[in-house]
């Protein structure tokens, strides 16, 4: 094989067609750029319910003095239901994993915490937090056994799932990930299509050097190879930029803008980058090669 | 070193056979005209030696080997001991004469180091020492067939096809082609040539094979073009 030749092949190859070695090198660049994009959303979703999970708690509010639930008409709570409560609570151990009381005064240094500096924390007094329990469930899907248990009963503000919150949040970044795979997977087929094309632009425009070599007995590796490296080299390329945007969105969009204002949660590390960047990049080069070979093996047969 | 045994070869589409029951036998070092007018077989029967067709029913050898029990990989070897001339010489116009001969080598990966052994050589041979650095439109038809002969022979083929070679050359040139596809057959070469050209073949006084409808309806040794001449 003469490396020099075949290479020399594909540079003229490349500048030749250099419209549609652009064209591809972008469609290339987007397609892999959202590909990308959608896996590290992904990636993000996994992690972040994995931290989430972990924390989520059911929390039973208590009836306060300013509480205006229903339930609640009776005015505050009594000694006698919190025992009650809290006695039920233990009971239905193992879904209960773990019980909390937080006091009016817990709540409050919570909430100043939450919103310092806001008007808000300012004018809140410790009378109007509400008591609550805490309830960490061993499963937090089973959130329905304590809502039945409590949700109504005197002296119970309200019962809250936390994981009802988050998984609206998931559910939305999970639309975000599909909606981006789906645009992924599009433009993927409108890049093989577009390689493919380009294939064929790039084998007729050199007809007469390939059927000179097919009368000589070039073999076909000979014929085809410079046209599929010219397709991976071209996709190559484009995957370089698609990684390369990954890359920033992580340093400059996920460092640089969202761990700074969000961070109530952790986001992806560079590992996930490092290991969806080799991903993307084989997928391109696997993609244009395969676009290419299907080509070229209808219109440069022996 | 080429046989047709009983070889027919129906077109698709087509009712007429391009080539029917063709029986040919070429020995090793033969010269061979293939003559008959246009339509009466002759490019099908230089296809079908190439391989870039199949006969519908029959066999075809060709050094030894049958064509149709010959797998698709291994049709570039069969090619490399064939070398090919055409009427429209088929030259690469962003080539120099020394680089298309030379990319009949680079692309079968023939070495460096032989490649710029063997084009002066051919060159030479043919008559275009001194004008290795020309491009085609440089040249005038002649010297333009000449670099295709050259090409075609330089890897020293054991066949060597020649289609119309002399269609678009005046009669003098023609004359120089001629007496070098004689030298090329002098060196042990099959040279089989298609032609219409009625005086080269007259002249020639070689096997004449005459091609009509598709059926092979004269092999003469030493023949002229035609029988009223």
């Amino acid at each position: 094989m003469r490396a020099k030749f075949v290479l020399g092949e594909v540079g003229t190859g490349l500048r030749r067609n250099l419209t549609m070695t652009i064209a591809v090198i972008i469609t290339v660049a987007v397609s892999l750029g959202l590909f990308g994009g959608g896996l590290l959303v992904r990636a993000q979703v996994d992690q972040m319910k994995d931290y989430w999970y972990d924390k989520v708690e059911v929390s039973i509010f208590l009836c306060g003095k300013v509480s205006e639930a229903q339930s609640c008409t009776a005015g505050a709570i009594t000694k006698a239901q919190k025992a009650q409560i809290k006695e039920d609570l233990e009971s239905l151990k193992p879904v209960v994993e773990q019980v909390y009381f937080e006091s009016q005064a817990e709540a409050y240094a919570r909430f100043q915490q939450q919103f310092k500096g806001s008007p808000l924390a300012e004018n809140a007094t410790v009378d109007q937090m509400p008591e609550s329990f805490r309830v960490k469930l061993s499963d937090p899907t089973k959130y329905a056994v304590v809502a039945s248990a409590f949700q109504g009963r005197p002296g119970v503000e309200d019962v809250r799932d936390q994981r009802q919150a988050l998984d609206r949040l998931f559910k939305a970044l999970g639309g975000l990930q599909a909606m981006a795979l789906a645009i992924a997977i599009a433009m993927l087929i409108v890049t093989m299509l577009l390689i493919a094309n380009t294939m064929r632009v790039a084998a007729f425009s050199r007809r007469r050097e390939t059927s000179i070599m097919r009368l000589v007995g070039a073999s076909n590796l000979y014929i085809q190879l410079p046209f599929l490296l010219e397709a991976a080299t071209a996709a190559a390329i484009g995957a370089g930029f698609a990684v390369l945007s990954l890359v920033a969105v992580k340093k400059f969009l996920i460092d640089g803008v969202l761990a700074e204002t969000f961070k109530f949660t952790s986001f992806v590390g560079w590992d996930t980058v490092w290991t969806i960047a080799p991903v993307v990049f084989l997928t391109g080069i696997v993609m244009a090669s395969v676009a290419a070979f299907l080509t070229l093996r209808k219109y440069l047969r022996v | 070193m080429i046989r047709f045994e009983h070889v027919t070869k129906v077109y698709r589409d087509q009712s007429r056979p391009a080539l029917d029951d063709a029986s040919v036998d070429i020995d090793k070092g033969e010269f061979v005209f293939l003559v008959g007018a246009s339509g009466s077989g002759k490019s099908t029967f230089l296809r079908l030696v190439l391989k870039e067709e199949s006969p519908t029913s029959g066999r075809v050898w060709v050094a030894g080997k049958n064509l149709g029990q010959l797998s698709n990989w291994k049709v570039p070897t069969l090619r490399r001991q064939i070398g090919t001339v055409f009427q429209d010489f088929r030259l690469l116009p962003n080539k120099t004469v020394h680089g298309n001969v030379a990319f009949a080598l680079e692309v079968i990966g023939k070495p460096d180091s032989f490649i710029r052994k063997v084009v002066p050589e051919v060159l030479d041979l043919v008559g275009l020492d001194g004008k290795e650095e020309r491009y085609p439109d440089q040249l005038s038809g002649g010297e333009q067939q000449r670099v295709a002969i050259a090409r075609a022979f330089v890897n020293r083929p054991m066949i060597l096809i020649a289609d119309e070679p002399t269609g678009n050359l005046d009669p003098e040139t023609s004359v120089g082609i001629m007496k070098l596809l004689d030298r090329i057959n002098r060196t042990g070469t099959t040279v089989v040539m298609a032609t219409h050209d009625v005086a080269i073949v007259d002249q020639m006084r070689k096997r004449v094979i005459e091609l009509e409808q598709g059926l092979v309806v004269r092999d003469q040794s030493r023949g002229v073009y035609g029988y009223a001449r």
